[in-house]
């Protein structure tokens, strides 16, 4: 399994304004790696750096292929997708055409990916006609991710999936999240300040502070330890 | 501050109305057709009002184009057609026919949208904010008219006209066929949009564009491209009205010949929302009859009156409902 | 009264400026003294949009109506009735105010892009309904007017424009002022502060309107006639045109604005660049190209360049309406 996504001595800016100071990290095929820490520590900063939605500078790999000038059409065009803060879900289009939206870059017939899309959600398919702006919180959550699955990415760019969703929706969604990984190996960079959700199911995980990586390791090392569970994740 | 679309359940084809205007459209039509029904003049004038209402429709579907998908009213919109319909004239001066000029122009009104967009707009937008793109397409209208003048003088010039003028006659109502084929390809350049947006991926693709740029970007489309295509398409819409208006007889090749209509283009638009096509189509109809029956049976409305009472109409219906006859109410989050 | 180095530069450069635009006249033949009336003239229609679109944010392409019915006015007293020109200007001003506040009143209800396309449909609507009563107004022929030199013109409306300028910079730098760009920055914060919106909104179209209404009588006198087309539509945009470029929310850039409008045009001609044929064609590229480079205006280029303080104030945020995307 090799190395996916390559982040090293990254710095991002909104304006005058620096968001993000010498961030490194991995994610090797297939992985699913977390992003944790407190609100404003630069966590969606880092997601927005990777899909080219800030200014940002240092050094950034993708497969191999430099990031460093690419916009986030062409990122996604590589195999990235971007769930975003606040789910980017087009509530003025059908869910059928947000899905379809989705997979924009890949070529063919999508009888498949639709299949696929089903399968995970399966509510999805009847509600297809439905405007994407009636749905709820959480069916808006989930109709983002069916949305990047249509995308078939090699990386998916999760940013906090859970949020303002009630605990039974946020269990659901993280199972879907695993499966997804299991079945079709997608990588994926999970941001959350769900901590301990988001431990369960990545193998690795960084936490940031203030812009910079504070600590990174195995979940199991990082819900191990007292001190760093207690101070930087909150239980 | 984002804005919040306050949703409410209406037809897909008609967004956020409610039942008060269709039920006004509705009797609308039902007026109309009483009264052709009564009257061979009036039957007549509605006619040519829906002709007039054909083009200001055309017109007004390219402004809504390029509002939705950039808040920006293209001043320069009724300018670009004049230009376009200059270059069809000069490829009939040069031999062509008027059938195979007319699609050339289209197709070179189409390039030229886009290329506008590329060259002119795009930079002011990288920079600026809805203002100066206006100012840049008030810019835009003076440098076009300009051109127009510079290159083909500002004398009248004569238009082959596409059809021999053949009146037909359905009971004693007489019917211009230049009315009649205006209304069908204003109609059908209209409808061929709308389906191209409805059910083709690149359709899609530009609509998300337009509602929401940054999450259209994060699945791959090419937002700055699909706006020079919507500039493209908007111009080509602008080709058909100036194509249509210079073959009525009333008009003449001038450089300044859109540029009442555009106005009647704009009032169409606001009557119909601005972010509806659908909309801004039934409100060019509207004007386009109402004003010829205006004219026609109220003794004060003169010629001159014609452009206020347009725009009185317009102000009437923004009075009791701002956004429009199909525009959304906007929330404005704080 | 305490004044700032910024306020005390900007009063320096007013003398200078004044100065300079005192002597000019002397340099310059008869037919160049009445254009550099007409500069006065767009100097204070401009400053009389910029009080509307620039500090209250309510954007207005209507603004040659204005015009027009200052125009109008003096027209038809001076013609008609025998009165002495300058002695129209005050009634222009108050017939200015008072059609402001009829337009400024429904215009509280609509917002950004429909605003401007409302008092579009005025700029457009006042030369129609012009044609159209002949009588009161003189029709498409229009009223004629006793002449006045070259030299008489040019002072009249740099007098004009100064006293205009003076009250402006007064009324902006007091708590009108503030309440002004309270309004433009955010409605609702000022709502909530206890600005009434709808007093200071009104206010500020009449006031411009009046400001426009004098601009217009100036107008009428320097062209020696009146005619509907004299404020067609192409002169409501010119005096946007001028505004933008000059730089919303800056009496300095109203100055450079007026220049632009009137002596690009003018210049391009005299100095053979151009026929007259290809000046709109260059005029609407430059346009272009400044909104391009130069989005905020010139006065912004001058305020970063120089330092130089607008102490009025200038936003960053150019409005059209307070919906995002």
């Amino acid at each position: 399994m090799g190395l996916l996504l390559e982040l090293r001595d990254v710095d991002a800016r909104y304006g005058q304004v620096q968001a993000l100071r010498g961030v490194g990290l991995t994610v090797a095929e297939g992985e699913i790696v977390a992003i944790l820490g407190a609100n404003g520590a630069g966590k969606t900063t880092t997601l927005r750096a990777i899909s080219g939605t800030v200014r940002r500078s240092g050094t950034l790999e993708f497969d191999g292929k430099s990031l460093a000038r690419l916009g986030p059409e062409s990122a996604a065009r590589l195999g990235i997708a971007h769930v975003p803060e606040g789910r980017g879900t087009f509530v003025e289009l059908s869910v059928w055409e947000n899905l379809r939206l989705g997979a924009h870059v890949r070529r063919g017939r999508l009888d498949d990916d639709f299949r696929r899309v089903f399968e995970y959600f399966p509510w999805l398919e009847e509600r297809r006609s439905q405007h994407a702006g009636t749905l709820s919180g959480g069916e808006q959550q989930m109709l983002a991710l069916a949305r990047a699955v249509m995308q078939r990415p090699r990386l998916l760019l999760l940013d906090e999936p859970s949020l303002g969703l009630a605990p039974l929706v946020v269990a659901e969604i993280f199972r879907i999240v695993r499966d997804l990984n299991e079945r079709e190996g997608t990588a994926m960079l999970l941001v959350e300040q769900n901590a301990r959700s988001s431990l369960a199911i990545a193998a690795r995980a960084y936490v940031l502070e203030v812009g910079t990586v504070a600590f990174e390791g195995t979940s199991a090392e990082l819900s191990s330890r007292d001190t760093i569970r207690q101070s930087y994740l909150g239980y | 501050m984002s804005t919040v679309f306050a949703t409410q359940k209406g037809l897909r084809f008609l967004p956020a109305s409610g039942w008060i205007v269709p039920a006004f459209v509705g009797a609308g039509c039902v007026f109309l057709l009483i009264g052709s029904l009564q009257s061979s003049l009036f039957a007549q004038q509605t006619i040519s009002g829906l002709a007039n209402g054909g083009i200001y429709a055309s017109l007004a579907v390219a402004l809504v184009l390029i509002y939705r998908a950039t808040e920006v009213i293209n001043f320069a919109q009724g300018a670009i057609a004049t230009f376009t319909t200059y270059v069809a004239w000069q490829l009939m001066s040069w031999g062509l026919s008027y059938w195979l000029a007319f699609v050339c122009t289209l197709g070179i009104a189409f390039a030229g949208g886009f290329l506008i967009e590329l060259i002119a707009i795009r930079p002011v937008e990288r920079r600026g904010n809805q203002l100066t793109v206006v100012i840049a397409s008030i810019g835009l209208l003076i440098l076009v008219e300009g051109s127009i003048g510079w290159i083909w003088g500002s004398d009248l010039k004569f238009m082959p006209a596409p059809f021999p003028s053949h009146i037909y006659r359905v009971g004693g109502v007489a019917f211009s066929r230049q009315d009649i084929a205006t209304i069908a390809i204003s109609i059908a350049a209209v409808v061929v949009l709308r389906l191209l947006f409805q059910f083709t991926k690149l359709g899609l693709a530009m609509r998300a564009a337009a509602v929401r740029p940054d999450a259209a970007r994060l699945v791959g489309i090419r937002v700055s491209w699909m706006l020079s295509l919507g500039w493209g398409l908007a111009a080509v819409l602008g080709a058909v009205a100036g194509l249509m208006t210079a073959a009525s007889p009333a008009s003449l090749l001038q450089p300044s010949m859109m540029d009442g209509i555009l106005i009647y283009a704009f009032a169409a638009a606001v009557l119909g929302g601005l972010e509806s096509a659908a909309g801004a189509v039934i409100g060019a109809l509207a004007i386009g009859v109402t004003l010829n029956l205006l004219g026609s049976y109220v003794s004060w409305v003169t010629p001159q009156l014609l452009l206020p009472a347009a725009f009185v109409l317009m102000l009437v219906v923004l009075l009791v409902k701002p956004s429009g006859m199909f525009g959304r109410s906007r929330v404005s989050r704080v | 009264m305490r004044l700032s180095p910024a306020a005390i530069l900007g009063i320096a450069t007013s003398v200078v400026a004044a100065v300079v635009v005192g002597l000019l006249p002397f340099t310059l033949s008869d037919y160049h003294r009445s254009t550099g009336a007409t500069v006065g003239v767009f100097f204070i229609a401009i400053l009389a949009l910029n009080i509307v679109t620039g500090y209250t944010g309510q954007i207005s392409i209507g603004h040659g109506a204005f015009m027009a019915v200052g125009g109008y006015t003096t027209a038809i007293l001076t013609h008609n009735h025998g009165w002495n020109d300058l002695a129209t200007l005050p009634v222009a001003a108050l017939i200015g105010f008072g059609a402001g506040v009829v337009v400024g009143l429904p215009a509280l209800r609509f917002h950004g892009v429909y605003l401007a396309l409302t008092t579009f449909a005025v700029a457009l609507a006042v030369p129609q309904i012009a044609k159209n009563y002949p009588g009161f107004t003189g029709g498409t022929e229009g009223l004629a007017l006793p002449t006045h030199t070259g030299i008489w013109l040019y002072y009249t409306a740099w007098i004009v424009a100064g006293i205009v300028f003076v009250l402006a910079w007064l009324l902006l730098r007091g708590r009108t002022g503030r309440a002004f760009r309270a309004v433009r920055d955010s409605e609702i914060a000022a709502a909530s502060s206890g600005v009434s919106l709808s007093l200071y909104k009104t206010v500020a179209f009449g006031i411009s309107a009046a400001f426009a209404a004098v601009a217009g009588s100036i107008y009428v006198l320097v062209n020696n006639f009146v005619n509907p087309d004299v404020f067609g539509l192409t002169l409501s945009l010119y005096i946007l045109i001028g505004a933008v470029v000059g730089g919303l929310g800056s009496l300095w850039g109203v100055l450079v604005g007026a220049a632009f409008v009137e002596l690009l045009p003018v210049g391009l001609t005299t100095a053979h660049i151009s026929s007259s044929q290809s000046v709109p064609v260059i005029f609407g590229a430059v346009v272009i190209a400044v909104m391009a480079l130069l989005p905020l205006g010139a006065a912004n280029l001058l305020q970063t360049v120089l330092h130089f303080g607008s102490q009025t104030g200038q936003s960053s945020e150019v409005p059209l309406g307070t919906e995002g995307r």
